[in-house]
């Protein structure tokens, strides 16, 4: 793949000029480098959906049902009626063009249909043409097109171009979300059995096995089992944290990058230290690992089919609440579906911290709080006893993720955290950060291998800024509350600013997290060695 | 691409009165007949657009989240952005009705500099020709509530005034009618040198331009060049409303192709973008609270997910787990271990 990646100044040379032919005579372009890998037979099977078979891209025939355009347009309409959202934002758009450069993959690609407006005329042409009267009347002239495979390859191609950040909606007059858009789109391609194979191999491993690579619960203890060896060794304090266990009183879901990639580890060392260190009644549950939900990038049935599994576990263990880690897309789901999804949770109670007593009333009804509230809970309540200066060989900078900023706003805890774990802490430009964050490209089930081009380009945006902190404060660091941020930044940040380490929030603040009956830390998390501080001279 | 379309549209519109009411003496067509079918098509239009909004679902509450969340009390929370209770929804909607909230946020991106490749600068003026637009349509079609109304109500007299009090010379110059033909010129002028916007254009963008402008132009022409008859047209539009119709003597043709054009804006209307105007209130990412965590939000159309079940699961790991120490919730030695 990586022999196929143009080089960082062919990709920043970015043609914003438009093409000659209008958009709806211009064919979509699948390029290697963008698209993804066709989904598997087997994966979509699992999860039952339908048409599964095994296809390819690259080829003409996508080996689609005899009925298929009937399939669609019956599904359109089904959405129109049971979404309003879907309704209004085919209807109102006025096509001002607010949103059109607030896109990273507009600004990464110059390609005019990942204008967020044009992404949703590919869907508001056919609702035109088959929907509405002056559509049916009138037909191109008025932007409406008729429904074929060229506009439906259209569809599948920009719909994963679009990590579903909303960055567009806080820009536009009149809130149109091209989060929606995308969703309903690819739930509509999903009907053909159109997913892209990142996304539906994780979502058969997650129904299946209970996180998205297919760990089996007695690798996943190992894997949990080796970050407490290594916890031992930086800290010299064995933590022995509990699986499956019934009657806790927490249960703990975060993504399964957590646990086995670096640089996730690091932060689910970071949770680990800190729940021993607040002595915290929780269990881990390896038949509900993953927070993650790519279901989510699927359709709402199978998001919900596989969130589903979260409150089943937390009934099952009997614990009074759960608390969340740092994921970007998972907290969305889990702040704005989870509930009405699969809810209410009537066997869950209102989330008090056993530290601290805080009651967490703005999750009475979820019963899910984020690790990020309820450190920030700890540290306002000075239960944490933190050495920042462990961190001062990091010059570190905050990456918010899209789906926790523009759908939950939670900015200021990760912000709180970060200010007490270390000593250098700088903002990115105002307008990449916060509610308007820049998405790192690889979002909403993109994190492929084989579309790296799109991911960089997807990215550039939030590496610009990376880099205009970089040389201005001599930045080194990245830090993130998303799990995809967490694979995605690495590869992004060595493409175009070299020399940024990413890490979780958690990860900084289990450096500085003073333990009792700790050896004289030396080394951080990542087994590296600290800087001499005051408290870690040993 | 379809702005030559609309400017012949708008063209024709404005041929058809002119040799309806001019050439064929057609005043009754043009002052009572199509005026009423205008005035069925927008209302009935617009309210089956209403139902159909309304009836449709809000399954998941997906507010866009514009600022910090009401989480832990000592955080500020940023009600406006992000409500947390109805009434700081109702303000964050009305600030978008009346400020054009998210539009003032607009950024345009600007030429890479060495220091940073991507970058915004502010862009305002989006919001300001769009802000002036609204405005000055508001302003002027509240002012003609006077051809309505007897006696003219104190509000409108007061606005007419406050409009008017840029007194220079004979007939009185009413800013908001001048200001709407700069702002609709403004809208287009952008939508044609912005060359992203040219390429997302349709006619349906142009064409409502161009009737607006034609319209406004109709009625300066009016005002300040041909002249009218105000108390005949006041005449006809009090027949109107009351639902006793006639045309009387003395208007001029110019007055007959602005009412066209107001007619076909207002059967237009219902059936095009323009319902964003109605559409915003519904607008599920600005009207909604963001305390899903907080309350349950219910789906009507929801139903159970078919989940991979506990015991499922267990039975596909049980002898792995219990080599691994893992807890079950089946004893070992169960009949189900046989599986």
């Amino acid at each position: 793949m990586a022999g196929k990646l143009p080089s960082p100044e062919e990709i920043a040379a970015i043609d914003y000029n438009l093409p000659e032919t209008r958009w709806m005579d211009t064919p979509a372009a699948l390029r290697e480098g963008v698209f993804c890998h066709a989904a598997r037979g087997r994966d979509i099977e699992a999860v039952h959906m339908p048409n599964p078979r095994d296809w390819r891209v690259e080829d003409d025939d996508w080996k689609l049902p005899e009925n298929w355009k009937e399939i669609i347009l019956k599904g359109l309409k089904e959405r129109i009626e049971r979404f309003r959202s879907l309704q209004l934002f085919m209807d109102i758009c006025v096509r001002c063009g607010a949103c059109a450069d607030k896109c990273h993959f507009f600004i990464g690609s110059g390609d005019p249909k990942n204008m967020p407006v044009l992404r949703a005329e590919l869907l508001r042409s056919v609702y035109r043409n088959n929907f509405t009267l002056a559509g049916k009347l009138m037909g191109k002239m008025v932007g409406a097109r008729d429904l074929t495979e060229q506009v439906l390859k259209e569809w599948w191609s920009y719909f994963f171009q679009c990590t579903e950040c909303r960055r567009c909606s806080l820009f536009c007059p009149y809130g149109i979300d091209t989060a929606e858009i995308t969703i309903l789109g690819r739930e509509l391609l999903n009907l053909l059995g159109l997913n892209i194979d990142w996304i539906a191999a994780a979502v058969a491993k997650c129904h299946r096995i209970g996180n998205h690579i297919g760990m089996e619960p007695q690798t996943f203890k190992e894997s949990i089992d080796f970050l407490c060896d290594d916890l031992e060794e930086i800290t010299g304090i064995k933590i022995e944290p509990s699986i499956n266990r019934k009657g806790a009183e927490i249960l703990f879901v975060t993504s399964s990058g957590d646990f086995y990639a670096d640089p996730g580890i690091f932060t689910c060392m970071g949770y680990l230290m800190l729940f021993h260190e607040m002595d915290l009644d929780y269990t881990w549950s390896s038949y509900a690992a993953e927070g993650g939900n790519f279901g989510f990038f699927t359709s709402h049935d199978v998001a919900e089919l596989l969130n589903a599994k979260i409150y089943a576990e937390a009934e099952r263990l009997g614990v009074k609440y759960i608390i969340g880690g740092e994921c970007g897309h998972m907290w969305r789901v889990f702040h704005q579906y989870m509930g009405t999804m699969n809810g209410p949770p009537d066997f869950l109670e209102t989330p008090v911290s056993p530290v601290t007593g805080t009651r967490f009333e703005y999750a009475a009804s979820t019963g899910a709080v984020h690790i990020c509230e309820f450190t920030a809970d700890l540290i306002n309540h000075g239960k944490l006893t933190l050495d920042p200066s462990r961190n001062d060989h990091r010059r570190v900078t905050f990456h918010d993720s899209c789906n926790v900023a523009r759908g939950m706003g939670m900015l200021e805890e990760p912000r709180y955290l970060l200010h007490h774990a270390c000593n250098n802490f700088f903002e990115m430009p105002e307008e990449t950060i916060r509610e308007q964050t820049f998405c790192c490209g690889s979002g909403a089930g993109l994190h492929a291998g084989e579309n790296m081009e799109l991911r960089m380009r997807g990215g550039f945006a939030r590496a610009s800024a990376v880099k205009h902190v970089q040389k201005k404060h001599a930045v080194n660091t990245l830090a993130c509350i998303c799990a995809i941020d967490r694979a995605a930044l690495p590869p992004l940040m060595e493409y175009w600013v070299p020399e940024i380490e990413v890490t979780g929030v958690h990860e900084l603040l289990g450096n500085a997290l003073v333990m009792k009956g700790e050896i004289p830390r030396t080394l951080d998390l990542r087994g590296e060695e600290l800087p001499s501080g005051p408290n870690n001279k040993g | 691409m379809g702005l030559p379309y609309a400017l012949i549209a708008v063209i024709l519109l404005i041929l058809i009165s002119w040799t309806g009411v001019q050439g064929l003496g057609l005043t009754s067509l043009f002052g009572i007949v199509i005026p009423y079918l205008a005035a069925i098509l927008f209302f009935t239009g617009f309210i089956h657009r209403l139902i159909k909004w309304s009836t449709a679902p809000n399954p998941f509450r997906i507010p866009t989240t514009g600022g910090q969340q009401k989480s832990l009390g000592w955080i500020q929370h940023s009600w406006m952005d992000n409500p947390f209770t109805t009434f700081q929804a109702i303000l964050r909607i009305s600030s978008e009705i009346f400020l054009f909230r998210s539009l003032f946020r607009n950024l345009s991106l600007r030429p890479q500099t060495d220091l940073q490749p991507v970058s915004y600068a502010s862009a305002k003026w989006l919001w300001l020709f769009a802000i002036a637009f609204h405005y000055a349509l508001l302003t002027t079609l509240f002012r003609h509530l006077h051809f309505f109304t007897n006696p003219v109500p104190a509000p409108v007299r007061l606005v007419q005034n406050l409009d008017g009090w840029f007194e220079i010379g004979i007939p009185q110059v009413m800013m908001s009618g001048l200001l709407l033909l700069a702002a609709v010129t403004l809208l287009f002028a952008r939508r044609i040198f912005i060359p992203k916007l040219r390429y997302i254009s349709l006619l349906n963008d142009y064409f409502p331009l161009f009737l607006i402008m034609a319209i406004a132009t109709t009625g300066v022409l009016m005002r300040y060049v041909d002249g009218i008859d105000t108390t005949s047209v006041k005449e006809l539009a009090m027949g109107f409303i009351t639902f006793r119709p006639s045309v009387p003597d003395g208007i001029g043709v110019l007055f007959f192709i602005h009412f066209f054009l107001v007619c076909s804006l207002a059967a237009y209307f219902p059936f095009s973008k323009l319902m964003h105007a109605a559409g915003l209130f519904f607008s599920p990412t600005r009207n909604l609270t963001n305390n899903n965590r907080a309350s349950f939000h219910r789906n009507p159309w929801n139903k159970p997910a078919d989940y991979h079940k506990y015991a499922d699961w267990e039975n596909q790991f049980r002898e792995k787990m219990v080599e691994a120490g893992i807890p079950l919730d089946e004893d070992p030695a169960s009949p189900k271990d046989k599986e």
